[in-house]
């Protein structure tokens, strides 16, 4: 066997014959194929956490449901990405991700241009079947140029792992556990007061929702997120 | 063919979803032919009628009146249709949820005014602790989601109802929309 030679993996989603390298993933494999999981932490150019369980998805073999983001391709893997068992749990998620905080959508700074928005309407959800929350929670408008509406926030960490992988500052973290999580600027230094955010605005481009978004406009532009795969292959480049 | 009797009932809401609905314009015409307006803010019933056939409901829950209207309107209509985002989720009506009832009356009539004056307590209906969307209260057949849900939504809405069809509403609306 030629050592250079890439090592590869053979397995189907959703009936599909795909081949991919053995260190991507179900969800890179299934991408490339054309085939669509819905995802709502996962964004191209960064890191995979699996936090938001939205990609979920069967596994052949075993009675556990996967995250497509964080699970490797195996050799003679079967795959269903789509069924009434996972469309239930993907809108569940949805709702309790809803339920959790208050996302009021008529009043988002990002009404219309929101992940969890869409894919609320994408998969059908009319209503929340689980009963609100309403946490009092704080907005943090320190910061002379961007503002966080903890409101908002789903925990994707999207906005921890491109201050950290990307821009290099790593001013962003979580911290609490389970329903007392949040996410913090520093030691919970209020953004403004921040030693290392270096004002670059990366972690609002990437935000899925209004949680976190530039002051001064009463609607949010369309976030751009193009500039991340552009990054990643240009310092891949380099190597 | 018998006309459907229709009502349209505005709770804690901003009365958006009724202009919507009223921004049906001249197919408000043609929706006339099959149904029956038996009681709305539009028009001066005073008590909701029996043997409602489909009724859209604006607004959240919030008040004590609100509370022992949905359930008299539950009891009385056959197709009951959370209308809007106050009815379905909540929305801006709940808001004050994430404080107690009193601070928010002591904002409002004590902290917020220049004259300060009584918290009204006689009249006006009693504030639940909790503002919550109808489902929460009553079973609700349909849901139609939007800030306010388009007179396009609202028109489709009410036409499949007539039809004797169950709407759907995928892609039509959103939250916010």
């Amino acid at each position: 066997m030629n050592p250079a030679a890439p090592d590869v993996k053979t397995l189907r989603i959703d009936g599909v014959d795909v081949s991919a390298r053995a260190d991507q993933t179900v969800l890179e494999a299934a991408r490339e194929k054309g085939l669509s999981i819905p995802t709502l932490c996962h964004l191209d150019g960064l890191s995979d956490v699996g936090a938001c369980r939205l990609c979920l998805v069967e596994v052949k073999g075993t009675s556990k449901l996967m995250p497509a983001c964080v699970t490797r391709v195996e050799e003679g893997m079967e795959v269903t990405t789509q069924s009434d068992r996972l469309l239930k749990y993907r809108r569940m998620i949805l709702e309790l991700l809803f339920a959790e905080r208050n996302h009021v959508c008529s009043v988002c700074v990002a009404n219309g241009h929101c992940d969890l928005q869409w894919l609320g309407q994408a998969h059908g959800l009319t209503h929340v079947q689980f009963p609100y929350r309403y946490p009092k929670l704080s907005v943090d408008a320190s910061h002379m140029r961007f503002a966080v509406d903890h409101n908002r926030c789903i925990l994707c960490t999207r906005c921890v792992r491109v201050c950290d992988e990307v821009e290099g500052a790593h001013t962003w973290d979580v911290m609490g556990r389970g329903i007392e999580s949040s996410v913090i600027t520093d030691l919970q230094q209020p953004w403004g007061e921040s030693d290392t955010c270096t004002s670059c605005g990366k972690c609002v481009q990437v935000c899925p929702t209004g949680a976190l978004f530039e002051k001064g406009r009463a609607r949010s532009v369309v976030k751009d997120r193009d500039f991340l795969p552009y990054l990643a292959m240009m310092r891949e480049g380099k190597r | 063919m018998s006309k459907v009797r229709l009502a349209t009932v505005w709770l804690d809401g901003c009365s958006g979803c009724h202009m919507s609905f009223l921004d049906m314009d001249e197919r408000l015409l043609d929706l006339a032919g099959r149904i029956e307006l038996v009681y709305s803010p539009l028009v001066d019933y005073k008590e909701y009628p029996e043997n409602v056939d489909v009724v859209l409901v604006e607004g959240s829950i919030s008040s004590e009146e609100d509370l022992h209207k949905i359930k008299k309107i539950r009891e009385r209509s056959k197709i009951l249709v959370s209308l809007g985002d106050c009815a379905v989720t909540g929305n801006v009506p709940a808001m004050r949820n994430a404080f107690k009832t009193g601070d928010v009356l002591r904002r409002v009539y004590v902290e917020n005014v220049s004259v300060p004056s009584p918290t009204p307590n006689q009249v006006v209906p009693a504030l639940l602790p909790r503002v919550c969307p109808v489902h929460e209260v009553v079973p609700v057949d349909v849901f139609v989601p939007g800030c306010p849900p388009s007179a396009d939504t609202i028109f489709f809405t009410l036409t499949e109802l007539v039809e004797g069809r169950r709407p759907d509403l995928t892609g039509r609306t959103r939250f916010g929309a």
